[in-house]
């Protein structure tokens, strides 16, 4: 069991149950969820999208699988026949023995890539169903330790990691001094309020520095928030929408009081997701601004002829998608029109775009430290894609992505530094 | 009334009461099953839309009947031996001549139909291509930990249906009255069992991919 802050329901630590679970799942069944259920037939394809499942070789990692708590509650309490069984008593019920089966299932071994949803020849959208299916494990009390320190810490401290606005400010003050511009702070009404993540922050300081630089370059009027500059969401990775919420809520009200147009999510496939597909349903209205992944913003202002560069990257590149950008959000193109702005070499991966291999650390995966061997194990796919085409470096747009890339390419003594694309247009710019 | 063991007494009894009784149960299952589903609906999405949801939804229900190439490379005997058996069960159930005129009979419309012998041999081929999946379902190890009772019992009644057309259409069981009886009275259970297994999925795929493709292409990704 692990207890975890509840600030909207609960200002308390309350210890989540059974019973809270089972009603956390039944609200997260809904008419996809029911035709998805009614549509199974047990074929196991699902399974040969899984990088979970394909580099263990272990069954129990087919990705319908992880949906027995789910399909359990939604057969017993949602259809006639469940019902009939359940009188009979022959409907296998959730228990909490189950759930902590299950743990294991719907966090460690699955990043949220999706990429069984693109598969299933039923057209079921698992992915999205293990994302319900957190909903209940949390309310159950059955969520990892790693994600729900992580997500108290994201609470208290308004960082999963627990990096406050000061840690920032020594980064901004680095980035003024090496590129002789200011790192905007409270402006209100520019055209864009930047949000970051802290991961991006601890380790890869140089995006503050690329976007500042390029901003400059395009005349973008910017700003970051002392308010808010946390672009994550450790309540979507964990499955709580009271916390995700509340962590959405932030955005929009720093972004609100600041008056500004549109909300640029960092390198961070997740924050993007959160911010630009869950976020306007977790707080129930639409927003009064528009929210865009760095990647699209710059392939914006490329379109309109504000991004000049100069000269290419001479070794042979690739690219790797994060899932929660190209096959969750549909942005494919932009990152491929941007690499031909700075690489002389560019070559695909063999399965890229809505059909990417995931990294293997998202979906809260790298925040678990039980699941680090199978984030190792998982990353075996990506590896095998990228040693298919060898490339000399590797290109992504996602900190997490971009972490699980080096220290897995480390781990398998393959010498391909890995660079984020905001950076790599940084660098080509013409004075 | 000719008494149950007599062959025709039998064929009677499955063309007309049984049938009746398959029908009626097939009819109001099949329709709570969808009513459960549709009912339930979905809350309204907030975020902005890159597209719309009908045309991406619809594109899905098509698409999704072929797999993309790398799954097909990765699992090529599950992928192609799915596809021959829906296939062929597709064309004895739809392009048989004696099921368009019973369609006919019932519903009044109708379509031309393929040459008997011609679905005679889909038939064959439907029949070695079931065999083959039950082979891999009881071979593979994803398909051995997902497979539940209903899974064999919906192979074995699948299995039935068409092994019972194959045998009277080419008299291998005698008398005739009792192979056509036969076919009839499995073709019944496969419609009484369908809106209460996993035989829903011939309905309910469609809409599942519908709202896979919608929720897809709403996202601007084709699904």
């Amino acid at each position: 069991m692990s207890p975890i802050v509840n600030p909207a329901a609960n200002p308390e630590v309350t210890a989540f149950n059974l019973e809270r679970g089972l009603a956390a799942f039944r609200a997260e069944v809904d008419g996809p969820v029911a035709a998805f259920f009614s549509s199974c037939v047990h074929c196991g394809i699902c399974a040969q999208s899984c990088p979970f499942y394909l580099e263990t070789g272990d069954p129990k990692y087919t990705p319908i699988l992880k949906l027995e708590p789910l399909r359990l509650v939604w057969e017993s309490e949602f259809t006639l026949w469940g019902k009939i069984k359940g009188a009979l008593g022959l409907q296998r019920k959730v228990t909490d023995a189950m759930l902590a089966e299950w743990e294991e299932l719907i966090y460690d071994s699955c990043s949220l890539c999706g990429r069984c949803s693109m598969v299933c020849p039923v057209g079921n959208d698992i992915q999205a169903m293990v994302r319900k299916s957190r909903e209940g494990m949390v309310a159950a009390g059955h969520a990892p330790e790693g994600l729900a320190g992580a997500a108290v810490r994201a609470v208290k401290t308004g960082s999963p990691m627990g990096l406050q606005w000061k840690t920032l400010q020594v980064q901004i003050k680095h980035v003024q001094t090496s590129s002789g511009l200011t790192v905007p702070v409270d402006q209100a009404g520019v055209d864009y309020l930047v949000m970051l993540s802290s991961m991006e922050v601890i380790n890869f300081p140089e995006y503050l520095e690329a976007i500042t630089k390029i901003f400059d370059h395009a005349g973008v009027t910017w700003t970051l928030s002392t308010q808010c500059f946390e672009a994550t969401n450790a309540g979507i990775q964990i499955g709580n929408k009271d916390i995700a919420a509340l962590l959405v809520e932030r955005v929009v009200d720093a972004a609100v009081k600041l008056g500004v147009k549109n909300v640029i999510s960092p390198e961070c496939g997740h924050a993007y997701t959160a911010i630009r597909w869950e976020g306007p349903n977790l707080i129930g209205r639409r927003y009064p601004f528009r929210a865009f992944h760095i990647i699209e913003v710059l392939d914006q202002l490329r379109a309109q002829g504000r991004i000049t560069t100069e000269g290419k990257e001479l070794d042979r590149l690739s690219l790797h998608d994060p899932c929660n950008l190209a096959r969750k959000s549909g942005v494919i193109q932009q990152q491929r029109n941007l690499m031909e702005l700075v690489a002389e070499q560019f070559v695909e991966l063999p399965e890229h775009g809505r059909f990417q291999w995931c990294c293997g650390a998202g979906g809260g995966v790298s925040s678990s430290e039980r699941a680090e061997p199978l984030k190792l194990a998982a990353f075996k796919r990506k590896k095998a894609q990228i040693e298919a085409v060898e490339p000399e470096r590797m290109v992504t747009m996602c900190a997490t992505c971009r972490t699980q890339l080096e220290e897995g390419l480390e781990h398998f003594n393959m010498d391909i530094p890995v660079v984020g694309l905001t950076e790599l247009i940084a660098d080509h710019l013409v004075d | 009334m000719t008494a149950l063991t007599d062959p025709m007494g039998f064929l009677l009894f499955t063309k007309g009461p049984l049938f009746n009784i398959a029908i009626a149960i097939f009819a109001l299952g099949l329709g709570a099953r969808l009513a459960e589903i549709l009912l339930l609906g979905r809350r309204p999405n907030f975020a902005e839309p890159r597209a719309g949801e009908w045309l991406p939804g619809l594109r899905t229900v098509f698409t999704r009947t072929l797999p993309d190439p790398g799954t097909f490379k990765r699992a090529p005997f599950n992928v192609v031996t799915g596809l021959i058996w829906h296939l062929g069960f597709l064309v004895a159930l739809l392009l048989f001549i004696p099921h368009i005129e019973l369609i006919k009979g019932l519903f009044g419309v109708s379509w031309p139909g393929l040459p008997n012998p011609f679905v005679d041999l889909v038939t064959a081929v439907t029949l070695v291509a079931l065999a083959a999946t039950l082979v891999h379902r009881l071979n593979h190890p994803v398909k051995q930990r997902l497979s539940t009772v209903e899974d064999y019992l919906v192979w074995a009644v699948t299995f039935l249906v068409v092994l019972t057309g194959y045998l009277a259409y080419n008299r291998l069981i005698n008398p005739y009255p009792l192979a056509l009886g036969l076919h009839i009275l499995s073709a019944e259970l496969f419609l009484i069992l369908l809106p209460f297994t996993k035989l829903t999925h011939i309905f309910t795929a469609f809409i599942a991919r519908w709202y896979n493709g919608a929720s897809f292409g709403r996202r601007g990704v084709q699904s």
